[in-house]
């Protein structure tokens, strides 16, 4: 399968070289849309083993939603200019040393994790995993995702919820005197309490109290 | 040779389908402009062709030949970037749709969620057209939008969920094919008028266009833009709406299938029937666009998050309720 390997080269040199570009670009809106195309270019590679749901879900959630709000935060708060450059500038960063250090721990910790895998023993033995070439991985995906993990998802689930009722907490501040439109106090409202009518005498006037 | 081939046939098969979209594009704009005026008793474009009908190719020439200006403080290659994404995106999605059982590009397995992926991205050519304007309006505009069609995904996607709940599968095939008996538009009904308001507001339509309320914003995020790439950034809107429709029409109207299951009706291709209730749908924009009035910001988020959330998640519940005590859940082999 020629065009297979030629499709996979592709995609994993774009891939490589976006990621690559998210650190090295001068603009930090540059960086934002470098990464787009590494998660695109990585969603790909997913669709081309055979995982379609993982890679089309990629492109939902990370593409579709989660750089969208990378993209906004760069984009309002104007940083795009204030980033430090280790790539092709004079100048170079004071913080290069510190990132070496985390990615030299991740890597390590990724070595430790690919050197240590190990199915679950009793993996195949499973009522609800089927490999058969008929039935789509989607479809036996989401037959484990609901039986055997239930719980894995639903606490997942719990987390996601707290995570996102923190971020509403910590952002939340109730601002005095502001109006609010309400549809039931519109809708409810009637003539008698907005129309009054007034015999208006000649030469008196009329006194207005809003 | 054989490889040479495959590349060949695919090709004329990725033309067979584009070229009938991007005239479809072009005549869509004509019945757009038409309806609007109509409901206003105005005559609308009527001078070129018989009827108007060549209206759009005259206004394609035109831009054609208009000057195409960058703005020297842009982001040049972003800003020419960012029509062509909308225009690709807008086009990129049409290859799952299925005009009949087996006149679809690509029959995928997971091709509602291929069409949600491609229609959240298509967020991106305005974000870039706006940023890379380097100018306020643009931007507001872009700001704006990113956020209304951020928060009408969520509830499509609830909704796409209510449909796939009642199928069981992610193939766009096997949805049209699950409504042979009776179109998801009658038990899901709610869902359907929902999908439409948030479909109205996913492409910027009146009355939710607030990305580009002349009013305020000039021309929102294509304010900057001339000549053809604000013709590929206007063509792209319109494919996006055509795949709205095209969405609604298989999510919730059956497709191609005829109606009723009527033997009869089956003289008629199938893609006749996609192609009619593609053009229903895409009338209901257009009456919409021109009777009712543009809503305000703070509503449209109100409306988007919390009313049409809400409801489609509860009615998820109570989809998903009724089919497992009636034990009717759809299961696949």
């Amino acid at each position: 399968m020629i065009a297979h390997a030629v499709f996979f080269y592709f995609f994993s040199f774009i891939a490589i070289v976006s990621a690559i570009m998210v650190t090295a670009a001068r603009n930090t809106v540059h960086s934002v849309f470098f990464l787009i195309l590494d998660f695109i270019s990585i969603s790909c590679l997913f669709i081309m083993i055979g995982a379609e749901f993982l890679g089309m879900i990629m492109l939902i959630v990370y593409v579709g939603a989660v750089a969208v709000l990378f993209l906004f935060v760069v984009m309002m708060l104007n940083v795009a200019q204030q980033k430090n450059q280790w790539f092709g500038s004079s100048k170079s960063s004071s913080h290069i040393p510190i990132g070496l250090l985390v990615s030299l721990i991740i890597f390590v910790e990724l070595i430790i994790v690919v050197g240590g895998w190990k199915y679950k023993p009793d993996l195949l033995n499973s009522s609800t995993i089927t490999i058969s070439s008929t039935i789509s991985n989607t479809h036996s995906l989401g037959n484990v995702l609901y039986t055997d993990y239930i719980h894995l998802f639903q606490i997942s689930g719990m987390i996601l919820l707290v995570a996102m009722i923190g971020a509403i907490v910590l952002t939340f501040r109730e601002r005095p005197g502001l109006k609010r439109q309400s549809y039931i106090k519109q809708i409810s409202r009637e003539r008698k309490d907005g129309v009054q009518v007034v015999e208006v005498e000649s030469n008196k006037g009329v006194k207005i109290d809003v | 040779m054989n490889s040479l081939y495959i590349l060949f046939n695919e090709t004329y098969k990725i033309l067979f389908l584009l070229i009938p979209v991007l005239v479809t594009v072009a005549m869509i704009v004509w019945l757009d402009r038409r309806v609007w005026a109509l409901v206003q008793k105005r005559r609308g474009p009527n001078v070129v062709g018989p009827f108007g009908l060549l209206q759009s190719l005259a206004d394609a020439l035109k831009y054609i030949f208009k000057e195409i200006i960058i703005p020297a403080s842009s982001n040049k290659v972003i800003f020419i970037l960012a029509p062509i994404i909308t225009m690709t995106l807008a086009l990129v999605a049409w290859a799952v749709i299925p005009f009949s059982e087996n006149l679809v590009l690509a029959d995928i397995n997971v091709g509602i969620l291929y069409l949600f992926a491609v229609s959240s991205l298509g967020v991106y050519g305005i974000i870039m057209g706006g940023w890379a304007s380097n100018s306020k309006y643009p931007f507001l505009g872009a700001i704006r939008s990113a956020a209304q069609m951020v928060s009408y995904e969520v509830s499509i996607g609830v909704i796409i969920i209510n449909v796939l709940l009642c199928v069981g599968s992610l193939n766009l095939n096997d949805i049209v094919l699950a409504q042979k008996n009776m179109w998801f538009v009658l038990p899901l009904f709610p869902m359907f008028v929902i999908f439409f308001i948030s479909a109205l507001a996913e492409t910027n339509r009146p009355p939710f266009d607030l990305p580009e309320a002349e009013a305020e914003l000039v021309a929102g995020y294509q304010t900057e833009y001339s000549g053809m790439m604000y013709a590929m950034f206007w063509l792209g809107e319109y494919a996006n709406i055509l795949l709205m429709c095209a969405m609604g029409s298989i999510l919730f109207l059956g497709g191609w299938l005829p109606p009723l299951d009527i033997e009869t009706l089956k003289f008629v291709p199938a893609p006749i029937w996609l192609i009619f209730k593609i053009l229903f749908l895409f009338i209901l924009f257009a009456l919409v666009k021109a009777i009712v009035p543009r809503y305000r910001y703070d509503q449209l988020m109100k409306l988007g998050w919390k009313i049409f959330l809400p409801f489609s998640l509860i009615w998820v519940v109570l989809t998903a309720g009724y089919l497992l005590y009636f034990n009717l859940l759809p299961v696949q082999t």
